[in-house]
């Protein structure tokens, strides 16, 4: 048995007359962990979220969550942990109240128990005032926030989050971001949280796994992620922009080009920051007049390209097949 | 506006309409099967009310139940077609069609051009199911035109109703409020009965429900014995005039709203 | 049992917020009642057919065509919890499948107590009353009950082995050819198309409509009766088992 709050050996799925949606992942969450799963569309991020839930039952490998093996017991897993999936998973009949009232009914709670539970969940996601309106008009975040509340009625140890954020205004976005942080840093809750959102992965993991074409690519803190590629991107932009092409040959000089904004040039150092001056030096010497110089620090996207070579926030893989 | 402009649009989503129907099996098959099914229904299940006194009628209930049909397919032929164009504004396709057509009644012109088509494969369809089935038609060349005229006038009459509403509405609320009137229009008339045969409020509604002159005489172009052609046909042709002026003020609002 | 009482609880709340769904399932058959009734009360007067009202013979087609509507309301409403995620949600609790099994019946059943319940009233107010007396009314919502169960699971059943609306939407010109290929509307020995008259004879809808009109015509016919509850309790228990098998595969847990 695992002492892990999440363990993974080999873990696969395989659909029919489809991919491997998931193949082979190894992964370990230790119990208060904020864990980030970061990969494009069509990766395997929900997938591997529907096995570790107990949805669907692996193609091959194991996986244990708190402790207990997924497939052999899955009423224990689900027992310790709540999910707030992909969909909002909300019907548009019934009021937050109704729901929270049901959900606290299928976990087990009565009367005042019960009640006082709603009550304080709907409180705590700031739907107090809407707790009496059919869910069939809430807004997206609306949606999200009670979605949340039911993970929570039965105060799991282990929450999984699929892409808990994807279409959220940014003041939700961030209300969220809040309510993950505090889950984790006051209650201990190990939270699994998966995201094609680089910025949601940085700020919120104490650890990230990427995963593409569903491989886990890379794994550790944001910052030992960054650190690995170690070296920055600078980015020019010509004042005349007949004079692109130039820019971006001097530029070639000093490292591979890497994406940039459509009137600049980019690339990643090979030297470091010790090598701006000298782009600077070179530039001049082609008399090219710049308006603008920006050096940026790598980001999760130089880790995901330098892994797979390709751009997370420009990839756009194939959907993954319905788990269901 | 030229002429061209209007032939080369009208032509253009003529094409796309019907290309659709032919091959979405969940377009044309209802299409094809409901009429199918009302007349196998009708026919074969209530056959025998024709021996019921004072059903007179010079051919079998076969014929008599196909005179029904036959406006029911080009009737809701009218219908789906205006579900389309419902379908269409909702899509958000219609209003590329507002912004780029040249000459906007071309557009009208081509959703009743796919009207058409759509209404004639159906009565195909049906007229061969039906003359397997024992229809009996002793009318000749100019009854089976009448027939058909007056047939394809009504699915006319249906399509700019229908067109009128979808455009005005530019969503798929549309469709009950199309649909609803065209099967009140079909049903309160001497569908399965003779009219004198006809009681309590039917018999009523009958009596003002245009289709019911219709109906008469297509059933009598059938038997080669039409009655009240001149009347049908004035009365169907002041239907397409008064929905020709209903798709045109529904135009008007969906240009206003693109 | 508390889990399917709360289920059920959902199942008829959400039935009854949607009033889209359940007045078209009441107005729409009375209308075509009253269509017919009036456009074919002339037929009374064929020899042997068994009452002079043509209403009191066709009071029985709105019990079907409501219990249609029912399985459109199940499918529709099972397919969107499918398609929402929710019974993913529901799968993820201790729920038993067995409890929203029965919780869905419960939603089901309470469209129909309101479509018999209309239906027997309007046959009263506008017709020859229930040959079958007071006696005749529990029987006749057993029954009545008992066929929008049969159609309702075959609805909750297609949602739940095709996860989609549309496909339950699809289904209804099935049902639709059920009803009409039936003794709907002449009785079968009326029926002069030999092949009609047999297609009517083999199909369940014949007896199930046959069975509710004997309560308002005859009074009380024990064999209409019997045959009307065998079809109906028929294929309700083969829906109820098929749909739990597909819910089986649908709420795949480990």
């Amino acid at each position: 048995m695992s002492d892990a709050a999440i363990e993974t050996q080999g873990l696969v799925r395989e659909f029919k007359k489809g991919p491997r949606a998931v193949d082979g992942i190894d992964l370990r969450v230790e119990p208060g962990e904020v864990y980030g799963f970061l990969g494009p569309n069509g990766a395997g991020k929900s997938t591997t979220v529907h096995m570790l839930t107990t949805l669907l039952p692996p193609t091959s490998g194991r996986a244990w969550v708190a402790g207990h093996d997924v497939v052999e017991d899955g009423a224990a897993v689900r027992a310790t942990i709540g999910a707030a999936l992909q969909d909002a998973a909300l019907d548009p009949f019934l009021t937050a109240r109704e729901h929270l009232r049901l959900q606290t009914a299928l976990h087990g709670m009565t009367g005042a128990e019960a009640r006082e539970r709603s009550n304080q969940l709907l409180e705590r996601v700031g739907l107090v005032n809407a707790a009496d309106r059919r869910v069939g008009g809430y807004s997206g975040g609306m949606r999200r926030r009670l979605d949340l509340a039911l993970a929570l009625v039965h105060r799991p140890r282990i929450l999984f989050l699929d892409e808990p954020t994807t279409g959220l205004d940014v003041q939700s976005r961030s209300a969220l971001w809040e309510e993950v942080q505090r889950l984790a840093a006051d209650r201990g809750v190990t939270v699994f949280l998966t995201t094609q959102y680089l910025e949601e992965a940085d700020v919120l993991a104490d650890r990230i796994g990427i995963i593409d074409r569903g491989q886990i690519v890379a794994e550790g803190t944001p910052e030992a992620l960054k650190d690995e590629i170690g070296r920055p991107t600078v980015e020019a932009t010509p004042q005349d922009p007949a004079d692109l092409g130039r820019t971006r040959e001097v530029l070639a000089r000093f490292g591979e080009p890497v994406p940039g904004s459509p009137k600049g040039a980019a690339v990643r150092l090979g030297g470091g920051d010790a090598d701006l001056a000298d782009v600077v030096r070179a530039l001049d010497a082609e008399s090219i007049e710049i308006e603008e110089l920006q050096l940026h620090a790598p980001t999760l996207d130089d880790v995901f390209l330098a892994k797979t070579g390709r751009s997370l926030e420009g990839e756009a893989a194939p959907a993954e097949p319905a788990p269901a | 506006m030229s002429r061209g402009s209007f032939t080369s649009v009208a032509r253009a989503l003529a094409w796309r309409n019907i290309h659709n129907w032919f091959t979405n099996p969940t377009l044309i098959v209802p299409s094809l099967l409901f009429p199918l099914f009302f007349f196998t229904a009708f026919a074969g299940g209530l056959s025998r009310v024709d021996s019921i006194p004072g059903f007179d009628y010079a051919a079998n209930y076969t014929t008599w139940i196909y005179g029904f049909v036959l406006l029911q397919a080009a009737t809701f032929g009218g219908v789906f077609t205006g579900f389309s164009v419902a379908r269409d504004f909702e899509s958000g396709f219609a209003r590329r069609l507002m912004l780029g057509a040249v000459n906007r009644g071309g557009i009208v012109a081509g959703y009743w051009l796919s009207a058409l088509v759509r209404a004639a494969t159906t009565i195909t369809v049906v007229t061969i199911v039906a003359l397997i089935a024992g229809l009996q038609v002793t009318g000749g060349g100019i009854d089976l035109i009448g027939l058909y005229v007056l047939a394809f006038l009504l699915n006319t009459v249906a399509m700019l109703f229908g067109t009128g509403v979808a455009m005005r509405l530019r969503t798929m609320q549309a469709g009950p409020l199309i649909q609803t009137p065209a099967f009140l229009l079909l049903f309160l008339a001497p569908v399965w009965l003779p009219y004198d045969l006809l009681t309590g409020w039917v018999h009523a509604a009958a009596a003002v429900n245009p289709l019911t002159l219709v109906l008469d005489t297509e059933r009598g172009f059938l038997v080669g014995d039409p009655t009240k052609v001149l009347p049908a046909f004035l009365v169907v042709l002041l239907l397409v005039a008064l929905t020709i002026l209903w798709s045109r003020g529904g135009l008007r609002s969906a240009e206003r709203a693109a | 049992m508390r889990q399917v009482l709360l289920l059920a609880q959902r199942s008829v709340i959400r039935t009854l917020r949607q009033p889209a769904m359940v007045f078209p399932s009441v107005f729409f058959p009375l209308l075509l009642l009253s269509i017919n009734s009036s456009g074919l009360n002339s037929a009374t007067r064929l020899p042997g057919f068994p009452t002079d009202s043509y209403f009191q013979f066709a009071i029985a087609i709105p019990f079907i065509q409501g219990a249609l509507f029912s399985a459109m309301s199940a499918g529709t409403n099972v397919a969107n919890d499918i398609e929402t995620g929710f019974l993913n949600r529901l799968s993820l609790t201790p729920l038993r499948r067995v409890a929203l099994m029965l919780g869905q019946l419960t939603g089901i059943l309470a469209l129909g107590l309101i479509q018999a319940a209309t239906f027997l009233l309007v046959g009263i107010a506008f017709g020859d009353g229930l040959a079958a007396g007071l006696g005749g009314v529990p029987v006749l919502i057993l029954l009545s009950l008992t066929i929008s169960l049969a159609f309702g699971c075959i609805g909750a059943w297609v949602a739940l082995r095709t996860g989609n609306g549309e496909a339950v939407q699809g289904v209804f010109p099935l049902f639709f050819a059920a009803l009409f290929l039936s003794s709907m509307s002449l009785p079968r020995d009326l029926i002069e198309t030999d092949w009609y008259r047999t297609v009517a004879t083999y199909n369940p809808v014949s007896y199930m409509l046959e069975g509710i009109r004997s309560l308002f015509i005859v009074g009380w016919d024990a064999e209409a009766l019997a045959l009307g509850f065998a079809c109906a309790g028929g294929v309700a228990a083969i829906a109820i088992t098929a749909s739990s098998m597909a819910l089986r595969t649908r709420m795949v847990r480990t």
